[in-house]
């Protein structure tokens, strides 16, 4: 019964010890590299995404998400990251870049830049995933047409792609095909011209007479 | 009329941008056709885009209007556009936190999430989610757990998303619901498998067993999401680390089953994991590897980038794992993606040999102002590391840093330079002058006060011992002329340290130190007068008390003492020999660089964990009256490694008692030991007064009980002592699965390994950076010298290593480090004894035959020299 061996908690003792004295660590982790995240075990979660925004040739914000309330809490703070990623990123389609301490997977498309943002210690093809969804899903709804001014016009759709494929972090969905059908979304070919608000209009007092 | 206005609006919009010149008043203006009858569900989108588009912009909606809007959309509940109707759920979500009472939305949406129409459950349930709080929660749980386990996908993912945002909020709630997610674990639908194990984690993460069973359920039975067995291999890895399950455990062979997955995402996952275990060796890693190796060809830059990033990780600590990817890395260092690039060459500087080191600098100094600050770091932690492997090649990387030194780059990037340069310049003598030259350069122009005082401070201890000190004074007053406070006096500290050193330079720093007591600001004047006031007075000793070393007590034990003695005001002067020393001197450069390979420095917990100790044992009422704790040392063991009980020992020293704590683990899960103590049998005349039991052991949570013991007094010299110690305790038998135990018990001992207390215990290590300079200062009244021959040493190394370990002193001015090819060697050693009096060594090496040693000891304590030569003879 004696001779009974226990390592587990030998090691807990050195857990105690380390977490006793947490001034040393932090100072040193700061020093150690932000890069490798070393420091920083990561818990399990399904939070994966941290941001995602879309760009315009210029820099400019379209669609900007960020997900970690941690994260640049203020909307000076988020648009500086954008203009210097945008910096770091327009000039060669690199596909990942690793800025700020996060790692970032992008994607451009004639004047438009796609970005997925995740924490250094992500899984990178995770990250990829949710970014070729998003391409993949609004390059169907726009028809092709993946450049500003299409998807402007189809703004409503962009936001919704965007609400299916990521809930507050958590990847929703990873399949184009599957948020195509959720949303059932189409993009016009001539939005709001005249003659279809003509239609439109037609249309409400049939429906006008339908109600009484 | 309708018309008009749409055409108008149309007009404005037809730039390239739509939304450009969005008015916010406009747009809530126009927001009033929410309330017409018929709705027309086109403009309402439009105009509900619009709003969502400002709010994406940072545009501030004031509470009012926001309410009033969000008061308006929710009419549009009437309508049955599709579109339209998302969009509602989406402004309901952006206005959730800046409109009031959006909980009056709650019924519609509760409608929507119970309908049959399959489009609108789904964001409903996340809209609905995002409005409620933990009161609410309870009234639609019942919806809550249907549309968990429902069979349409979407709704189900939904609620398990919603359900895990919510368990930050109402834990509580959520907690009942495991049933039914376990239920969506088995799930078909991919997703669903992933967020029903995500959230069944976060339900059960803080207990272990539960994790373990789900772990076993899912790795046996197999799942199809990928994502989820990422989070699979993230939950075994982080259980494995927990419970320090070694690697023939199943977790692990789970892990590297992984390997073999057919999809990328998985292998990566996995083999990221086992890159990151903390022991692993070189075999277990080899598998990991080869499918990174695979990676680095891929033609997606993310894993190939992914791959090359991870391989770094490897070479950091096992290069040679590494060496069988050369070939595929070498190809990497062109790649077109500079982060791959660098990382590539920046991993192959650690692997590869000294021949290829000048080739890979040339590559990389050819894209360098391409990459960003946090890979720059990376590379200037690479060529650190190459300095201290191949101290050779310092001129080639001192060239590079100072390059990169003159470009562009934010703080980080900027202090791991001058750290390098600062380690290289005390690695390698020769080196000296031309890193101080480059450094002296960046600071004439450097924006970051850290590194300016930083760099003042190094030049100031190295500048005076250059053969021509005089060219680094320019630089020091620029600094007084031009820059910020904190630099400013950092510069008149660095200016005294000249003038203390080099008399003929003296007259000059004098006169310099007079403008600086002009200076603007408190501190700067402050210093200037004090330093002028000890310069004029021409003394070796003060020089050496004042300028040179400086403090070495801890500074907030400093505080605390100050505090205490302004609490109790008395007659005597405050005495700086009771305030506790500083255990680790801050200024050593090189622990600091080095955190690449080694991210655990034991000595960088020092400083604190000694004010730690301090607290814990001035809470024990048996310990009070026994002053400041003057040093604790390492914890020694007093059992074998994996023995039922495991007992170590930490020895605190004060002015004239010793403390032993002794924390014990009991490993055995069926005894709960009580009254816990260790006897102790001293071999000299050294007391045991006290005993202070650990009233309880339960199994695996340590205790620590005390013995304390009183040093003589009548005889100083007698420091060393060797206790027997038995750790006694009274045993209770208790059922392994619940702990409780029988009711009686019985008494028992276990006998530990002997505790020796040495010279060391009685030192404290303390720095002086100028060594000669206090040497002086304590001056030969009590110096006493001996010779000694040290037969079973064979190198000077391992003579010098002895002999610091012995004494428990701090080696000054680097000369623990012994240049190679050198038959005579001096080692400097400052530490302070027990009772607060100053000690130096210095001792003078010589290899022979075996190493001959002469100790010179100097103190202002004559008893503590005759101690320390006693004790080395």
């Amino acid at each position: 019964m004696r001779d009974r061996k226990q390592k587990q908690s030998y090691a807990n003792w050195d857990y105690s010890l380390e977490t006793s004295v947490p001034t040393g660590w932090t100072g040193h982790s700061l020093c150690v590299n932000v890069w490798t995240g070393e420091n920083a075990e990561q818990e399990p979660s399904l939070y994966t995404v941290k941001a995602v925004f879309i760009l315009d040739n210029d820099g400019n914000r379209l669609l900007s998400k960020y997900y970690d309330p941690e994260l640049y809490p203020s909307m000076k703070e988020q648009k500086n990251f954008e203009k210097n990623v945008f910096n770091k990123t327009h000039k060669a389609d690199n596909e990942i870049a690793f800025l700020e301490g996060m790692t970032i997977v992008y994607k451009s498309s004639i004047d438009l830049f796609f970005y997925v943002v995740g924490s250094a210690q992500e899984n990178e093809l995770m990250l990829m995933s949710v970014l070729n969804c998003l391409f993949d899903s609004l390059s169907q709804i726009l028809r092709k047409n993946v450049e500003r001014r299409c998807l402007l016009e189809n703004m409503e759709g962009v936001f919704l792609v965007v609400d299916e494929i990521i809930d507050g972090g958590v990847i929703l969905e990873s399949d184009p095909q599957q948020v195509l059908q959720k949303i059932n979304y189409r993009a016009d070919d001539n939005p709001l011209s005249e003659q279809t608000v003509a239609q439109e209009s037609s249309g409400t007092q049939e429906e006008a007479v339908f109600m009484t | 009329m309708i018309k008009k206005f749409d055409k108008k609006d149309e007009e404005s919009g037809s730039g390239s941008n739509p939304f450009q010149h969005l008015e916010k008043s406009a747009v809530l203006q126009e927001a009033r056709i929410f309330n017409e009858t018929p709705i027309n569900p086109r403009r309402c989108l439009h105009i509900l885009t619009k709003i969502i588009y400002l709010l994406n912009q940072g545009e501030h909606f004031g509470t009012t209007e926001a309410t009033e809007a969000f008061f308006a959309m929710t009419r549009l509940f009437q309508s049955n556009d599709q579109t339209l109707r998302r969009m509602c759920y989406l402004t309901i979500k952006e206005m959730a936190n800046i409109s009031e009472d959006v909980i009056i939305v709650t019924s519609s949406l509760t409608k929507d999430m119970t309908g049959k129409e399959d489009v609108y459950r789904g964001p409903a349930i996340r809209a609905l989610c995002r409005i409620t709080d933990t009161t609410m929660l309870q009234a639609i749980e019942r919806y809550m757990k249907q549309a968990i386990v429902d069979k349409v996908p979407s709704v189900s993912s939904s609620a398990l998303v919603s359900s895990l945002h919510m368990v930050k909020m109402s834990y509580d709630v959520v907690k009942r619901w495991v049933n039914e997610a376990q239920e969506a674990a088995s799930s078909d639908n991919i997703m669903v498998q992933y967020h029903a194990l995500g959230l069944l984690y976060h339900l059960r993460k803080n207990d272990r067993l539960a994790v373990t069973k789900m772990l076993n359920k899912f790795t046996k039975s197999g799942l199809k999401s990928p994502f989820a067995y990422c989070m699979l291999i993230r939950i075994a890895s982080k259980l494995l680390d927990e419970t320090e399950g070694g690697h023939d455990s199943p977790l692990f062979d789970f892990i590297e089953s992984c390997l073999r997955n057919k999809n990328e995402m998985v292998v990566y996952e996995a083999a990221s994991a086992i890159v990151h275990m903390p022991h692993c060796t070189a075999r277990e890693l080899a598998p990991a590897v080869s499918v990174l190796q695979l990676f680095c060809s891929s033609p997606k830059a993310a894993l190939r980038y992914a791959a090359v990033r991870t391989l770094n990780k490897v070479a950091m600590k096992h290069p040679s794992a590494v060496t069988a990817c050369n070939l595929d890395l070498e190809n990497l260092i062109t790649d077109s993606n500079r982060s791959i690039a660098t990382l590539a060459i920046t991993t192959l500087l650690k692997t590869g040999s000294e021949s290829s080191v000048d080739r890979l600098m040339k590559q990389i100094s050819s894209f360098v102002s391409e990459i960003s600050d946090e890979f720059k770091v990376v590379v200037v932690q690479a060529i650190s590391a190459l300095c201290q492997k191949y101290p050779r090649k310092h001129s080639v990387m001192m060239n590079f840093l100072s390059n990169m030194l003159r470009d562009d780059g934010g703080f980080e990037y900027k202090r791991a330079i001058v750290d390098c340069i600062i380690s290289i310049i005390e690695e390698n003598p020769e080196s000296k002058e031309t890193g101080l030259a480059h450094l002296c350069e960046f600071i004439e122009d450097c924006e970051h006060t850290v590194l300016a005082t930083k760099i003042l401070h190094l030049l100031g201890k190295e500048g005076p011992r250059t053969p021509q000190p005089s060219k680094y004074i320019r630089f020091i007053f620029n600094r007084v002329v031009l820059e910020s406070e904190a630099v400013r006096a950092a510069a008149v500290s660095a200016l005294a340290k000249f003038g203390a050193q080099n008399d003929d330079l003296l007259p000059s720093v004098l006169v310099l130190m007079q403008r600086c007591m002009m200076d603007s600001d408190d501190e700067v004047r402050d210093r200037a007068t004090f330093y002028m006031n000890v310069l004029q007075q021409k003394q070796k000793a003060l020089n050496a008390a004042y300028i040179f070393n400086g403090l070495s007590v801890s500074i907030p034990g400093l505080e605390k003492s100050l505090h205490q003695y302004t609490l109790d005001p008395s007659e005597k002067p405050f005495d700086m020999k009771t305030v506790p020393l500083a255990t680790t001197p801050i200024t050593e450069q090189k622990t600091e660089i080095a955190p690449i390979a080694t991210s655990k420095l034991p000595e960088k917990l020092a400083p604190s964990r000694q004010d730690i100790y301090q607290e814990q044992l001035a809470s024990i009422p048996e310990f009070q009256g026994l002053g400041p704790l003057f040093k604790s040392s390492e914890p020694v063991q007093l059992t074998e490694a994996e023995t039922e009980y495991v007992v170590r020992c930490i020895k605190h020293t004060f002015a004239r008692h010793m403390v032993f704590q002794f924390d014990c683990t009991n490993t055995l899960n069926d005894q709960l030991l009580q009254k816990v103590m260790v006897q102790m049998e001293p071999s000299e005349a050294y007391e045991v007064i006290h005993y202070v039991p650990a009233l309880s052991l339960p199994y695996s949570q340590p205790g620590s009980c005390y013995t304390l013991i009183r040093l003589p007094d009548d005889d100083p010299t007698a420091v060393s002592c060797t206790f027997s110690c038995t750790m006694k305790y009274l045993v209770r038998d208790c059922d392994p699965n619940t702990g409780e135990p029988d009711d009686d018990g019985y008494d028992d001992e276990y006998v530990l390994e002997d505790l020796e207390v040495t010279v060391a215990d009685h030192i404290q290590k303390v720095l002086k950076p100028n060594f000669g300079a206090a040497w002086e200062e304590v001056g030969d009244e009590n110096e006493k010298e001996e010779t000694f021959a040290l037969a079973s040493v064979r190198t000077l190394d391992e003579a010098v290593g002895n002999i610091i370990s012995f004494l428990g002193m701090q080696p000054c001015e680097r000369s623990d480090k012994v240049p190679e090819n050198k038959n005579s060697h001096v080692l400097f050693l400052a530490g302070v004894f027990r009772g607060g009096h100053d000690v130096l060594v210095r001792a003078r090496l010589a290899l022979a035959d075996g190493v001959t040693m002469q100790v010179t000891v100097r103190s202002s304590e004559e008893t503590v020299v005759d101690v320390i030569l006693a004790s080395v003879g």
